[in-house]
Order: structure tokens, then sequence, then C-alpha cells
């Protein structure tokens, strides 16, 4: 179980979560929904262990974090990944797809074919792994996260967003994939989605919870 | 004379170290005054290039053919893609087009507060209204207005873009995915504000995935695939069915239809086959497949050999 209680976290003056608590079971996939800004996305960086909150407690299969960003251990860093809802920011612009899908594997050493493969997978021809950001299109990027995300097989996949700039077909190839490796491996996946009728095709299969914030 | 947008023959190609991309070929289409047309279509198969091709933001490795005759008020009509970049820049941008861009939180600076940058495109543009006033008709409250980019959530950032892409006033606006990451309540403001716009007079290129969106606002739909205009129908038939196979799949991709992704994967735009390239995914093909289908310039068509029939009681 990946949980977060009480968790508040403020910019400046201006506080964004009160005391929030959220379960992520292993497993099925929970959904997450809410109002624009209502701090979803800053929930899902405290959970993904990128984002040190102002108070609360985050336990990943029960350990408890106390530290966060590059400080967290590897073990724990590597069971949460985390796609972004704008893959343009999520992303160093001088290096190609190929090695923005391989990046955690640089940083374990692990050898990074798995990588290719997925990229594959997720319809991201070789052609394409050689360009930069700039040269291809804000789906063919988040396409190119998505592979990194899943490269170390996390326990947790959290999705902020991560079909908005995407059409209904990919859209629903990309969740099919990530249901595979749900069954495949176990993981809970967290999907944070505006969209209503998506959010109970991607939960229902599993007959995950969906969690609304306000 | 009516203001107008027209678009004929553009086809935009990247030279890459041994490869050219085919981001746009052969597209023809026209916005209208008081029309919104919404541009729909598989991630990559070419909406963004589009926009920026008729904004004359490409980057140096394109080239780009073809023309796009702008027709407004009592300007002589202008041709975008045959225009110097000093035209483009003193009267085009941002003045007669506004260009909402995808990726919003990537297009502001981050060291400056929203404000500060909606309050420079205003001064810029010469536009006196205030900033709280153009914020608001994006769905914006004052105070959002002064947070940094990194305050921001996206579907702010999102808003702070829209409303500065309506700084100059401009009598079209070209909204790349303008609701990424907005809540419905959001969505439909968003596009009531593009119908308004519309209506006034303006017109209104819409590119988007949001179909549900699409449905709401436009007058006229146009699928791309392969960076091919594909079809091109009003809004009202393509919803009751549309006769383009890849345009049917897309709609039947849809979480509240089937969920089903069209198999197979988008063709490669570095090597595009000589036929229809929808062909390898298609279950209507046949041998004349592999002759490239006709488009034609009618206000609506469909480029396939075996278009789908329906029969729309009229
Ligand atoms: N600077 C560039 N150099 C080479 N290829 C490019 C460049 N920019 C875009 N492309 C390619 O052109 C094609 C069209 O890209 P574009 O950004 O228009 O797609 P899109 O339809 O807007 O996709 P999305 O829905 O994912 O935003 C893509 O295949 C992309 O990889
Ligand atoms: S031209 Fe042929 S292959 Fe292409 S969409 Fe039509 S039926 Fe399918
Ligand atoms: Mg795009």
């Amino acid at each position: 179980m990946l949980r977060a209680d009480g968790i508040t976290v403020a910019y400046g003056r201006q506080r964004v979560l009160r005391g929030a608590d959220l379960a992520v079971a292993p497993g099925v996939v929970t959904g997450l929904a809410g109002p624009s800004g209502c701090g979803k996305s800053t929930l899902a960086r405290v959970l993904a262990l990128l984002l040190r909150p102002d108070a609360g407690r985050l336990t990943v299969d029960g350990a408890e974090v106390h530290r966060w960003r590059h400080r967290a251990s590897r073990d724990l860093r590597t069971r949460v990944a985390l796609i972004f809802q704008q893959p343009r920011l999520a992303v160093d612009p001088r290096l190609t797809l190929r090695e923005i899908a391989a990046e955690p594997f640089h940083a374990t050493g692990r050898p990074p074919d798995p990588a290719a493969e997925l990229a594959d997978d997720l319809g991201l021809t070789s052609e394409l792994m050689v360009r930069r950001p700039h040269e291809v299109s804000d789906g063919q990027l988040q396409r190119a996260c998505v592979a990194r995300a899943l490269a170390l097989r996390p326990r947790y996949v959290i999705c902020d967003e991560m079909t908005t700039m995407l059409d209904a077909s990919t859209q629903a190839h990309l969740i099919a994939r990530l249901e595979a490796y749900r069954r495949e491996t176990g993981a809970g996946i967290l999907a944070i989605t505006h969209d209503e009728e998506l959010l109970t095709r991607w939960t229902e299969p599993s007959g995950g919870p969906t969690v609304r914030m306000s | 004379m009516t203001s107008s947008l027209t678009v004929r023959s553009l086809s935009v190609r990247f030279h890459l170290p041994g490869a050219t991309v085919h981001a746009v070929s052969d597209a023809s289409f026209a916005v209208r005054q008081g029309e919104c047309l919404a541009l729909v279509g598989e991630s990559g198969c070419g909406k963004s290039v589009m926009a920026h091709a008729l904004m004359g933001l490409l980057p140096g490795n394109a080239t780009v053919a073809g023309s796009a005759w702008l027709r407004t008020g009592g300007a002589p009509p202008l041709d975008l893609i045959a225009a110097p970049e000093r035209v483009l820049a003193r009267t085009v941008r941002g003045r007669r087009i506004g260009l909402v861009p995808q990726s919003p939180a990537a297009h502001l600076t981050p060291v400056r507060t929203a404000r500060a940058q909606l309050v420079e495109a205003l001064r810029e543009l010469g536009n006196p209204a205030p900033a709280d006033e153009l914020a608001a008709r994006a769905g914006l409250a004052p105070a959002q207005l002064d947070r940094y980019p990194h305050q921001l959530s996206g579907g702010m950032a999102q808003r702070v873009v829209n409303a500065i892409a309506l700084a100059g006033d401009p009598w079209l606006i070209i909204a790349d995915e303008p609701t990424s990451g907005l809540d419905r309540p959001l969505v439909d403001a968003t596009m009531t504000e593009l119908r308004r716009l519309a209506d006034d007079g303006r017109a209104v290129l819409l590119i988007t995935h949001d179909l549900r969106a699409a449905e709401q606002v436009a007058d006229h739909i146009a699928v791309m695939y392969a960076s091919r205009v594909v079809s091109l129908a009003p809004a009202a038939e393509f919803f009751a069915g549309p006769r383009h196979p890849y345009a049917a799949g897309l709609l039947e991709a849809l979480p509240s239809r089937g969920f089903t992704p069209i198999p197979g994967r988008p063709p490669e735009l570095t090597d595009l086959p000589a036929g229809c390239a929808f062909l390898p995914r298609c279950d209507r093909s046949t041998a004349a497949c592999s002759h490239l289908p006709e488009a034609g310039t009618e206000p609506s068509r469909v480029a396939c050999h075996h278009p789908l029939e329906h029969h729309v009681a009229r």
C-alpha cells in the first residue's frame, strides 16, 4: 500500500493541501478526481517522493518516508513512478527519446534494453526514438515518458492527467498497456483525470475505488 | 466581403539527418467569419505543425509549400506562407491571429508572474483593456494572476495562455488543445467563450482531442491522419456517423463508446506509402487503396475509396 495521511502543503502563504489522505492499493486502479487546481498534482508529487509536505505522513509498503527527492533511498524512489500532465516540462530537452526512456537505467546501472522494447510496444518507432523532444509531438513525447516511468518496474504508477494530450485511440491503447502491466506485476495505479467517463472505464476492471477531492 | 482564411495544398517537410518527415501533406480547408472549425486526429499526425506553419513559427529545418490566404476587414489579402517574417511579426501574430499553444506552462516565463506576462502582451498589442477583465473571460480570478508559473496548476496555466492569446483581439483564434488539464465546467466555459468569439464575427480553428468539446462548438470537423486532411464534414453529420474509416475508429475508441484502440500503429511520417496511409489498419481496404484516394476541395468530403455510408434522416 502507498499511503498518504494528513498531507499539508503550502506554496508560500498559499495552502494547496490541508490534511489530505489517500491510499493506493497494489493490484488495482484507484481513481482520483476533483476540480482544476484542487491540489491533485501536488498530492501526486508528494506520493512520488518528489515534494516534501509541510505536514503529514507517507508510507510505501509500510516503510515511512523521511527523505525526499534525490535524498530518498533509491529503493523507495524507484518503487513509485509518476507520469506528468505535461511531458515537455518533465524531460531534458537535450536528450533523445531513447535516452529519456532509458534515463532510469543510467541511475541504476542496469542494462537499458527493456526500455526499447517497451517503447516499441507503446507505438514509438526506432526512427522516432533518435529524435529530441522539440522534434516530436506532445503525444509522442508522453509515450516516451510512459516508457521511462515503467522502465524500473515500479510497484506504484501515478498517472497525472496522463492522456489529456492524446487522441481517443492512443489513449485507449496506452491505458490497455498500463492495464497489462498492472495485471502482470500486481502494481497499484493511481488514475488522476477530469474525464468521468475515462475514470469509470479505467477503474472498473479492477474494481478500485475513486477518491474525490474538493 | 466576409473575412476568411483559405488554406490550399499546404505541405510541411522537416529535414532530419537521413530522413524527411512529411508532417503536413496537401492540406486544403477554409475557416470563415463566424465559424469554428475543429481539427482532430491521431497524436503526431501534424495538427500542431499545421498551426505553427500558419503562424510562421516553424523551425529552420522545415520547408513549406502551398498558400494560406488571410482576408480580413479592410486589410489587403495576405498569404501567410509567402509573407516575410517581419510582416508576420508586426501585423499577424497576436494581432490578426492569436495562438493558444499546446503545453501552456512551457510557454510562460518562469521568473515573472502571470499578470506581468499578460500586461506585457496587452501593452505590446496596444490593448487598453485591464488584465483582470481578460483573465476573467478565460476563467481566472485576479489573485490567480499574481502567481508565478510554478505556482499555477496545469489548468490555471492553460487559462493564462488562453487569455494572452486574446490580448490583441485577433480575428482568428488558433487554439491548440486549449482545454488540457481543465475540469468539465472549465471546458464548458472555454468552449462557450470560443463560440462567443466566433459568433461575434471572428473565426476559430480548434485543435483538440476532446471530441465532446469539439461537438459543443464546432461547425465543421476536419480529420487529419498521417499528415493529410482525410475528411471534412459539418459537425452534426460527422457525429451522426463519420464516413472515413479512421474517423469511425477514432469515435469507437472513446471511453463513452467502445474504448477500443484502432488496431496496429500509426505509420512513420518519414516513410509514408504511396497509397492510403490507413491501409494497414483498415478493415475496408481493397486493392484500389494502394492508390492515393482523392480528397477534393468540396466543403464536405472524404478521402477514401470505400467510405462508410450512413443514412442520415433529413
Ligand atoms: N522540428 C521537427 N523536426 C522533425 N519532425 C518534427 C518536428 N516537429 C514535429 N515533427 C514531427 O511532425 C509530426 C507532426 O507533429 P505535430 O506536433 O504536428 O503532431 P500533433 O498532431 O500536433 O500531435 P499531438 O496530438 O501529439 O500534439 C510528428 O510526427 C512529429 O514527430
Ligand atoms: S482508402 Fe481504403 S484503406 Fe484507406 S481508409 Fe478508405 S477503405 Fe481504408
Ligand atoms: Mg499537437
